[in-house]
């Protein structure tokens, strides 16, 4: 596999959240806005990626037996220092992600591509895996969170362009379900046909 | 393997150090700005720093609020009130009350919320003379005689549809602020 096919997998492929269906939680809950689930998409990139690559760089010091609770102390510590870095410099996007930029430790995405991608390939494929994927994360939550966000409060990156409200379910937590459950139709028809 | 996986927290705790000893000073600036802020809007304009004046009050439920003194000149133009309630739709919400000395509501300040997104937290913009926002029935209203309740429950407040939890919630919340401004002997 080249380097451009292992880069734009996590796109539609191998898309995390459309067809492995993983990390959903995060996704349901913070797209309810396009921007929003930009912001939550980004964080969890630069995670992915960082662990990615230091993973990669130690696979060959990790004792088999401890691989788990290793990758879990590396993918703990990308988190913390994203956490606090937009705690100081965008105070509000981590006001709105809240609780769930702490829980991108519990991702399965993340773990997920250490254990199955970082801890067997080299560093510069492990990053090119960690910036498909985490594009391909952050993608599939910016068009969940503007779909919602159109149908739901009728606008799009916070500008309005109906008066009154929209179709209010989208905004709850059911609404998640329906457009996620709509787009992973579609990106399973595509990558049929 | 205990060695290793020792060797890579002592990695993780040396760059945690450093990044919490980079980011400590502009953390505590966001807040600290964030709060002057709050402060702004909810009181009329002002001179002094309200941060360093800042003093407790008892609430009168066994806790305490701070309370920015807002002055200008010598002359106190109003009190910012941090308040809270738990009644949330999602449990608790923070605010910033504004009053001027008479006792009337200058402003409300969402300062932290949980609310549904499109729903309870329609309580949190400022809106315009034209299109007024839930919170603009509150500015000039003095809680003395306003009762701080929803029209459901027999009182003159226009909830937001369908978020009527976070409206009381919201009067509930500012009611606590107006009990601790009344009681503390600021009127």
């Amino acid at each position: 596999m080249s380097q451009m096919q292992n880069f734009t997998k996590g796109f539609l492929k191998e898309n995390p959240i459309l067809v492995l269906v993983l990390g959903t939680c995060p996704t349901l809950a913070t797209t309810s806005s396009a921007l929003n689930g930009m912001g939550m998409g980004l964080a969890t990139t630069f995670v992915l990626i960082g662990s990615n690559v230091v993973i990669s760089l130690m696979k060959n010091v990790i004792p088999d037996k401890v691989r788990i609770p290793a990758f879990i102390v590396v993918i703990a510590t990308f988190v913390t220092i994203v956490d606090q870095v937009m705690q100081a410099y965008v105070p509000s996007l981590y006001e709105t992600l809240g609780i769930f930029i702490p829980l991108i430790v519990v991702n399965c995405i993340v773990l997920g591509r250490a254990e199955a991608y970082a801890s067997k390939n080299t560093v510069w494929s492990s990053f090119v895996d960690g910036a498909g994927m985490g594009l391909g994360f952050t993608g599939a939550l910016g068009v969940l969170g503007a779909v919602r966000e159109i149908l739901g409060s009728g606008a799009i990156a916070g500008f309005k362009f109906i008066e009154g409200d929209g179709i209010l379910v989208f905004i709850l937590a059911p609404g998640a379900f329906i457009a996620l459950g709509y787009l992973i139709a579609i990106v399973n028809r595509i990558n049929k046909a | 393997m205990v060695l290793s996986l020792t060797l890579i927290s002592l990695g993780a705790s040396a760059a945690l150090g450093f990044v919490y000893e980079m980011t400590k000073d502009p953390i505590a600036a966001a807040l600290l700005n964030k709060k002057i802020e709050a402060i702004k809007q909810v009181v009329p304009e002002f001179t002094n720093n309200p941060n360093d004046e800042m003093f407790m009050l008892p609430t009168g439920e066994g806790d305490s609020l701070e309370v920015y003194p807002a002055k200008n000149g010598d002359q106190v133009v109003g009190y910012a009130i941090k308040s809270y309630t738990n009644n949330g739709f999602s449990g608790y919400i923070g605010f910033m009350v504004g009053f001027t000395p008479d006792g009337a509501i200058y402003n409300v300040n969402v300062l932290e919320q949980k609310e549904t997104p499109g729903l309870g937290t329609k309580m949190v913009p400022d809106g315009t003379p034209e299109k007024p926002e839930f919170k603009d029935q509150f500015k000039g209203k003095n809680p003395a005689e306003y009762q701080l309740k929803v029209k459901k429950d027999g009182g003159p407040v226009d909830a937001i549809t369908a978020a009527t939890i976070s409206s009381r919630a919201f009067c509930d919340g500012v009611q606590r602020a107006y009990n601790t401004f009344e009681k503390g002997g600021l009127k």
